[in-house]
């Protein structure tokens, strides 16, 4: 069971570039027509330096491009069968745009036992970078193991 | 009837959007359009032998039709903190509809926020998701 002294402990970073097509993808499985997303242009015309990408899009470009997806649960001995998605949050402090090259730093945050050790609740915090060492957005996962 | 959100008060409802039923194709779809490969969400057998009854969907699919019924309304440059609570599984065939009401306004920065009250809902009108944005005005 993962407990407190897995706090602090950080993760390899990983890589992603906003890669246009991937994008679209992600865009159309969505089913999102927004055209501020969608097209360069309007993008420009509503005063964009790019195209912007949608709110939680991060979370899934830090994942992939990355060989080890599941690098994080590995680490912590967590059986992905045992997880669920407790809870998301994302600060963001820069707009980000196809064709960014974004960094992804992770590290464990905090560590909490419920429900008499039933569930724990494992904060994993993620800092994104983009190609110019910009800090662009504070990402928190709570990942919930059913232990 | 959603109000825009420049002369929106607190209570007033800015954001409001549903979606289609989830299927298992757009399970699939999500898996790799997120990189989000967990096979909980598209295979069966492994679900099951988890010990849940099928495939659910992933969380963050259902926090991306929110972020879309957000950014519906506000552009996404004014997007300052976008968060929420998984409070439920959402199960395959859920028709989530998304609302937004403004919960407070205030000054941060030197700009004029508000903070939204979110949430994501299934047919049944059971909370699958709980959240908050905070945007600029």
């Amino acid at each position: 069971m993962v407990d407190a002294s897995a706090i602090g402990m950080r993760f390899r970073p990983t890589h992603a570039r906003v890669e246009p097509g991937r994008f679209r993808f992600f865009l159309e499985t969505l089913g999102e027509t927004n055209p501020v997303y969608r097209d360069a242009e309007a993008a420009k015309a509503a005063g964009f330096a790019g195209q912007p990408i949608p709110p939680t899009y991060l979370f899934c470009l830090e994942m992939i491009d990355n060989d080890e997806r599941f690098a994080i649960l590995e680490a912590l001995k967590v059986d992905i069968a045992r997880i669920l998605h407790g809870e998301q949050k994302f600060v963001y402090r820069a707009q980000v745009y196809v064709d960014d090259e974004l960094t992804f730093a992770s590290s464990v945050t905090d560590v909490q036992q419920k429900k008499g050790g039933a569930l724990t609740m494992i904060d994993v915090t993620t800092r994104v970078t983009n190609q110019r060492g910009e800090p662009v957005a504070d990402c928190v996962r709570v990942v919930v193991v059913r232990n | 009837m959603t109000v825009r959100l420049d002369d929106a008060k607190v209570g007033d409802a800015v954001v409001a959007k549903s979606f289609p039923a989830i299927t298992r194709a757009k399970l699939a779809l999500y898996a790799g359009a997120s990189g989000d490969h967990n096979p909980i969400h598209i295979d069966s057998d492994f679900a099951k032998k988890a010990g849940f009854p099928d495939v659910f969907s992933h969380g963050m699919l259902v926090m991306g039709l929110l972020g879309q019924a957000v950014t519906d309304a506000v552009s996404p440059d004014r997007l300052r903190a976008f968060s929420t609570r998984f409070v439920a599984i959402t199960q395959l065939g859920a028709a989530i509809a998304c609302e937004g009401t403004v919960a407070e306004l205030f000054e941060a920065d030197g700009e004029r926020r508000a903070r939204l009250a979110l949430t994501a809902r299934d047919e049944t009108g059971d909370v699958k998701l709980a959240g908050e944005a905070i945007v600029a005005l």
